[in-house]
């Protein structure tokens, strides 16, 4: 009958027992005595609480309601999948849309692969939104972890794996061929499967890896705190200008000044391309920044 | 093929599951790294090869290296037994 007296206490709006109790309320100016003794109340309060509190009881309660709501999920999803159309048949009234893509996207993107005229012409003004996602991200992992007096920078020891020797010959091999082939991913994505996101998350991968087998400095010669910023600054400023008139124009499209060009060349699907670069290089410097700030705390 | 695909499929809730289930956090990230990879071929087979790159690469790649780290961090990654005792002393 706790919970009535401290309702009934609330109504009858005398001081809450907690209020202080963290230290979180407002520090009253009360005679000492009578801080005192409120002081002790309350922690008589807390500690009549914490051992009224089963915990072999909390946890068969914990278990139970635990199963009852992952048993109501896995049914809900369940049944849903099992209202859905058989997979791979065709289904009118869900595939209007889908539809419309596959037959108006070349004539209208100029993009061979459609599902990148989807994400970056459709639908680019998503994609707008994701890429500041990852910014925002990166931002607050910044916000966290980035340490500010001068004395504490530099590497753990820790953490260094540059005289691994097994890492270093492996990262010889890998590092040019992974960073390649997100570059090739990242321009092809108009073409082939990929575009921006992919190309980048595997760019960053690779600079990871530099960053990991090589030691920082050869990793800062190719990443500096000035290239970041303006790389990415840049790259986001760009994808605003260049997509953020959805905002006036309710989401729709208008004609583009760019020439859409010959499907299947390089130079083709108008701003596709520009866009996908812009996206890879935010991409790839947020995973590579999450990472450097993960392992020492600064951007380089 | 199906055969393939279910042996897949059966290897994803292997991993799934004991992924959660694992002692040692260690152990759970290299899992959930192989669930990753898993699920990258899985992507192949549903014909999504651009959802495929980016789970190698963020799923079995940057997400679990970040994982680790931060395992470094707070000293999670060895003996759980011994780093407690280090801790309770």
């Amino acid at each position: 009958m706790r919970i009535v007296d401290r309702i009934r206490r609330w109504l009858s709006e005398s001081p809450d027992l907690l209020e202080d109790a963290g230290g979180i309320g407002e520090t009253r100016d009360l005679p000492r005595e009578v801080m005192r003794r409120e002081q002790h109340e309350a922690d008589r309060f807390l500690s009549e609480g914490a051992k009224s509190f089963d915990r072999k009881k909390f946890r068969t309660v914990y278990g139970i309601l635990a199963a009852a709501s992952a048993a109501i999920l896995i049914g809900v999803l369940l049944t849903a999948v099992a209202a859905l159309p058989r997979y791979g048949v065709e289904n009118e009234r869900m595939d209007e849309v889908a539809d419309y893509y596959i037959d108006h996207a070349l004539e209208d993107t100029g993009a061979v692969n459609i599902v990148s005229g989807m994400i970056l012409d459709y639908r680019a003004f998503d994609t707008l939104g994701e890429s500041f996602v990852l910014f925002t991200a990166l931002n607050c992992v910044l916000i966290l972890l980035r340490r500010d007096e001068p004395g504490e920078e530099g590497e753990d020891d820790y953490y260094d794996l540059t005289h691994d020797n097994i890492l270093r010959k492996a990262g010889l091999v890998m590092v040019p061929s992974v960073i390649l082939f997100g570059f090739y991913v990242m321009l092809n994505g108009h073409l082939s499967p990929g575009g921006g996101f992919s190309g980048g998350a595997v760019v960053g991968a690779g600079l990871i890896l530099t960053a990991a087998a090589f030691g920082n400095a050869v990793s800062a010669r190719i990443v500096t705190e000035k290239t970041f910023r303006i790389l990415s600054g840049t790259a986001l400023g760009f994808y605003c200008l260049a997509k953020s008139y959805s905002f006036y124009t309710g989401a729709n499209g208008i004609e583009s000044v760019v020439p859409l060009g010959t499907p299947g060349s390089i130079f083709s699907a108008g701003l596709i391309l520009p866009l996908d670069i812009a996206v890879g290089i935010v991409v790839s410097l947020t995973m590579y920044g999450i990472y450097r700030m993960f392992r020492k705390g600064s951007l380089t | 093929m199906v055969f393939f695909k279910i042996v897949l499929l059966l290897l994803l809730i292997v991993c799934a599951v004991s992924a959660a289930f694992s002692k040692r956090l260690l152990a759970s990230v290299i899992i959930f790294m192989a669930y990753s990879l898993i699920m990258s071929i899985t992507w192949i087979l549903l014909e999504a090869p651009d959802l495929a790159i980016t789970e190698a690469a963020v799923g079995a790649g940057v997400s679990g290296i970040l994982f680790l780290m931060t395992l470094k961090k707070i000293k999670r990654t060895g003996n759980e037994e011994k780093e407690e005792k280090d801790e309770n002393r």
